[in-house]
């Protein structure tokens, strides 16, 4: 029991150490944007990196999800209400929930363990060392950027993935369901908010920062070689989407409701 | 000038993770010379050295370089004075991202307002010194160990520092390039007058390239002073190095 209780401190007091380390790195971040013109080069490239590198996989995620939502749509409503609600429902869903989660998560996956792995890679091969020996501040020029990139591309992302969505699940509908255009632009027009379009670019906002920054926390903290560097990579995976999904719960509670 | 302290340590305790690394290191680096830190792998070499680029912070004691306490040292100074220190890391630490004109570059990029021009002028001067004119436009990956070591020399000089610190400049390197590599330091040593402080286990880099030395050993420097005198001082450990017994 005594030997229990150790271990759970340990864990305990290491948690907090992580949480503290990360705040001061986030401290550190916002320090640091006074520099942001100098690491203007930095950003645009970090945009290009997570925007445009980004777009072909959001392109096909937001389509075939698009097209499901719209078939899975018309199956539980088909019996019940007008044809017209299936438009309605498919641009609500896709706006609020399944771009920014969607997203959030596979973005996780695809931007948070490339950083976390470039930045890993970076630390054990001494790199981000001779930075700081450049007297260069690793945390302005690595990860500021990446953030930055992140809170502004991830949102043009959503906005773009909703798009592609509503265009495929609207393609489906006609095609498989035979629901007229008119039906369906009926209802969108209907039930479309653009508050709904703020949340979900909020929710992108934040997806956006949180994913990169634990990509780079996790990779400016590597340390034990190749091992390490996957460790790294598999943690900002991990972290980052169980961060999104209990994140949107709160974002969707405190701006919906 | 000389006889100047550049760096020093004293009584410096260092651990990580409660594995203790120097253990109450004493060290006397003098300004415009060459010193060179010897020692077996795992000794703190390289922790040493990190010591003096601010990357590590004693545990207990004082590490002085240039004259700042590395303890109390404002953010602003120390910014000041990793501007004057020019670094060559065991792994060359070039950054992979760039060509090795962007990473000779990078300094001048960051620190100064050299023009475009300028910087590709001073870019030629740095590579030409290390006799790699020529590989501007190369990705590091495409060079051979050697050469990444050279390129990262030519990095570690564009700012033109007041010191350089060598981080084992010769391990993986055969022994021509490993020659080599001794030749520019005392030729770097020679043409811009600064401190150098070597740190390696290469027992004929350091005979070669070394006016005075330092033997670390179970965290403490076990002997220093001038090359010749350390070689004519019969010390039990030294003799234990160099037959390669200690550690």
């Amino acid at each position: 029991m005594g030997r229990l209780l150790v271990f759970l401190g340990g864990q305990l007091a290491a948690f907090f150490i992580q949480v503290f380390q990360m705040f001061c790195y986030g401290v550190q971040c916002v320090t640091e944007m006074r520099h942001l013109y100098l690491y203007r080069h930095q950003i645009i490239g970090q945009c290009y990196t997570v925007g445009v590198g980004s777009l072909p996989l959001v392109c096909l995620i937001s389509a075939f999800s698009g097209m499901a939502i719209a078939i899975q749509t018309a199956y539980q409503m088909e019996a019940y209400v007008p044809d017209y609600m299936v438009g309605a429902l498919m641009v609500r869903s896709v706006i609020l929930v399944l771009s920014p989660i969607l997203l959030g998560l596979v973005l996780a996956g695809r931007v948070g363990a490339g950083v976390a792995s470039e930045l890993g890679t970076m630390k054990v091969s001494e790199q981000v060392d001779a930075l700081t020996s450049m007297a260069v501040d690793p945390v302005g020029y690595l990860m500021l950027p990446r953030i930055i990139a992140g809170a502004i591309m991830v949102p043009i992302l959503v906005i773009y993935s909703f798009l592609v969505a509503n265009i495929c699940g609207f393609g489906m509908s006609m095609i498989k369901m035979a629901i007229t255009p008119t039906e369906l632009v009926k209802g969108m027009k209907l039930y479309f908010e653009m508050y709904d379009v703020f949340v979900g670019l909020v929710k992108s906002v934040v997806y956006g920062s949180l994913l990169t920054f634990m990509g780079s926390y996790m990779g400016l903290c590597t340390a034990g070689g190749a091992q390490g560097v996957g460790r790294a990579a598999t943690a900002a995976v991990v972290i980052s989407s169980a961060l999104v999904l209990i994140l949107d719960y709160f974002l969707t509670h405190a701006l919906l409701y | 000038m000389a006889n100047e302290t550049a760096i020093e340590f004293v009584e410096v305790f260092k651990s990580f993770e409660a594995q203790p690394v120097l253990k109450g290191l004493d060290l006397w680096i003098p300004r415009s010379e060459i010193t060179t830190i010897l020692g077996p792998s795992g000794c703190g070499k390289s922790v040493t050295l990190k010591h003096m680029i601010g990357i590590e912070r004693a545990d207990e004691g004082k590490v002085v370089v240039a004259g700042y306490d590395m303890a109390r040292i404002r953010r602003s100074e120390l910014i000041a004075l990793r501007k004057r220190i020019g670094v060559l890391f065991q792994s060359s630490a070039l950054f992979d991202s760039m060509t090795v004109k962007e990473n000779v570059a990078f300094g001048l990029r960051m620190h100064t307002r050299m023009s475009e021009e300028e910087i590709a002028e001073r870019v030629h001067v740095c590579l030409d010194a290390v006799r790699l004119a020529g590989t501007e436009a190369r990705m590091p990956v495409e060079l051979s160990g050697g050469m990444r070591k050279r390129a990262a020399l030519a990095r570690a000089i564009a700012m033109e520092p007041d010191f350089i610190l060598y981080d084992e400049p010769t391990t993986g390197l055969d022994p021509n390039t490993s020659s080599v590599v001794g030749d520019y330091i005392l030729k770097l040593q020679s043409e811009l007058n600064v401190t150098s402080v070597v740190v390696t286990h290469d027992m004929p880099l350091a005979r070669r390239v070394s006016d005075r030395v330092a033997l670390l050993y179970d965290g403490k420097a076990v002997v220093q002073g001038a090359m010749e005198d350390v070689e004519a001082a019969n010390n039990e450990f030294f003799e234990l190095f160099v037959q390669g017994k200690l550690g």
